[in-house]
């Protein structure tokens, strides 16, 4: 990493200028201006993801694949665009790698069922992380109930790493897929994943990738890790709801059956027999989420002009400015203390419930998660029905963080530490 | 008084801290549990109803300042009614945190304690978690009760 660019000062105002990109970071609620603190949920928009939106709706709107009208050709090589920005984001071989979809939860669902129709059989095993989304987790189960697979479930440590030692004994012959977080959503773990691509694959073993956590805050390249399947959203990288990407080898959605049926996944149909259109269309049937992906191109090339190794340099001495400070707090426990993480931070206080938490900070502007954000099997290992969580993105300042500790300051104060006896 | 005081009165907190009727009812011929999947909330509440009345009534579980002080403060209005009394007591209580009908705040005792939650709509299903599990085992319905 050059070392000029990431001067402190120079981030700084780095931040201060990528913040103007952000028309809601200008609002204030409750008469104070807000502090955006719940990233790992959604990211705020910038203008050019805005603009494009409205573009494509002003300017180009028509049906992509279908017309041979000058608009529709416009939208098609928008949209098709878009693939080819997404595919050069993750460093994907081709373009017809990537699948758009409606986001990482759609993504693992189309992996799991078009697996469950090709791979898993009964006995298989399908081997999950202790630290795994909800959405990592229901769909397999999903699969297990309907071809008798069953889930196995690599452990963590009490710091919210995973349990390595235990990974080489659960990859046996029976395992038809694992499927594992890149960054943990409620402990901001960065897992080694290229290694347990690597050890995976010696045995044979596809792997999928869950990146909804990790593509906006570090630099990822699928070819490296070697993943066979890597998903994420578009929301949680400053780009629109309900588009999303699947990631997936060639050899995979040549192998794969269709997802769902409908228009531009077919090549020719007949009441007898149907032929499948090419990878990816097989896909998408239907309408895609047009704007969607437009909007989502805009995104990408927006974080990519700010730098994504800037975006984890500043990001990362939030985290530690934000860590250090919490621990100026009496009563404060971490949960997720790895040596590896993003800029992801949960922790309880002790005889104060998060949802106490969240309320008071809410009125003080400051909008952080409070719950057990969609894994509970964390939260059951950590003994704790749930926690509060902030989540830094690239616009987050330092003074930010100071409002934060301040606001909790004055949740101690109301309840005082310990208070529920 | 700003509307988190509002929210946290006293009254509240003392419940919070020092919640009455808590533990396991020996002998209790009515349960229920409560579950708030938003916030993973479990509240249980054991009573021993004879003859129409509420003889006896205790809770468990874990919760927020809001979630357990409604349950404490709920036992001690609860205990020695009749079950018609405590239903009745029940739709007051959820007009007061819900902000519609007009509730006297006097008549309330101390429940008006809650009267701060009607301005944080986020919370509503919090103060009345404790009262939906009431319903539900005076009803003896045997499924788990969501907030949902």
């Amino acid at each position: 990493m050059s070392t000029a660019v990431h001067s402190a000062q120079e981030l700084r105002e780095l931040v201060w200028q990528w913040r103007q990109d952000f028309p809601l970071l200008q609002r204030t609620v409750y008469g104070k201006p807000i502090v955006y603190l719940d990233n790992a949920a959604t990211t705020q928009k910038p203008t050019a993801v805005v603009a494009a939106l409205q573009h494509y709706y002003t300017e180009c709107t028509s049906n992509v694949h279908r017309g041979v009208y000058y608009l529709s050709e416009q939208a098609t090589q928008l949209y098709e665009e878009a693939r080819r920005t997404v595919q050069r984001f993750l460093g994907a071989a081709e373009a017809a790698e990537i699948v758009f979809v409606r986001g990482t939860t759609e993504a693992i669902n189309l992996v799991a069922h078009c697996l469950g129709r090709t791979r898993i059989r009964p006995g298989s095993e399908i081997l999950l992380t202790h630290m795994e989304h909800h959405s990592n987790i229901v769909p397999w189960q999903l699969v297990a109930e309907q071809t008798g697979a069953r889930l196995r479930v690599l452990p963590i440590t009490p710091d919210g790493e995973l349990e390595l030692d235990a990974y080489p004994e659960l990859l046996t012959e029976r395992t038809a897929v694992v499927a594992v977080v890149h960054v943990s959503n409620s402990l901001g773990t960065i897992n080694p994943v290229a290694e347990l691509i690597r050890m995976a694959h010696e045995r044979g073993i596809p792997v999928l990738v869950d990146g909804a956590q990790a593509v906006a805050h570090m630099p990822v390249d699928v070819q490296q890790l070697d993943c066979d399947f890597y998903a994420f959203s578009g929301h949680k990288i400053y780009g629109p709801t309900g588009i999303g990407v699947l990631y997936a080898k060639r050899r995979w959605l040549e192998e794969f059956p269709p997802y769902q049926g409908g228009g531009d996944m077919i090549r020719h149909v007949t009441f007898e027999r149907t032929l499948y259109n090419d990878v990816p269309y097989k896909f998408e049937a239907g309408t895609p989420n047009i704007a969607g992906a437009i909007g989502l191109k805009a995104a990408l090339e927006y974080i990519q002009q700010c730098g994504l190794e800037r975006i984890a340099a500043h990001e990362h001495k939030l985290l530690h400015y934000a860590t250090e400070r919490l621990q100026e707090l009496p009563g404060v426990r971490l949960i997720g203390t790895a040596q590896s993480k993003a800029a992801i931070i949960s922790f309880v206080i002790e005889g104060i419930h998060p949802h106490d938490v969240g309320t008071v900070l809410d009125r003080e502007g400051i909008a952080i998660r409070v719950g057990h954000h969609c894994t509970q099997p964390v939260m059951e290992f950590f003994g704790v029905p749930a926690t509060s969580r902030v989540s830094f993105g690239l616009y987050n300042t330092f003074e930010e963080v100071d409002r934060f500790v301040e606001a909790l300051w004055k949740v101690i104060r109301l309840f005082g530490v310990g208070g529920n006896g | 008084m700003d509307e988190l005081q509002e929210l946290y009165q006293q009254i509240v907190l003392e419940h919070y801290r020092n919640p009455r009727n808590y533990g396991e009812l020996p002998e209790a011929t009515h349960r229920a549990e409560g579950y708030n999947p938003l916030c993973g909330d479990r509240l249980e509440v054991m009573l021993r109803v004879r003859e129409g009345y509420i003889e006896d009534i205790r809770f468990r579980g874990s919760g927020c300042a809001i979630s357990q002080a409604s349950a404490s403060v709920m036992t001690t209005l609860v205990r020695g009614k009749s079950v018609a009394e405590a239903q009745e007591l029940f739709e007051r209580f959820h007009e007061l945190v819900t902000g519609t009908g007009t509730v006297d705040l006097e008549q309330l005792g101390a429940l008006a304690a809650f009267a701060g939650v009607r301005e944080f709509p986020a919370r509503v299903k919090c103060a009345t978690l404790a009262w939906h599990t009431l319903r539900a085992a005076l009803q003896q319905r045997q499924e788990l009760v969501t907030t949902e």
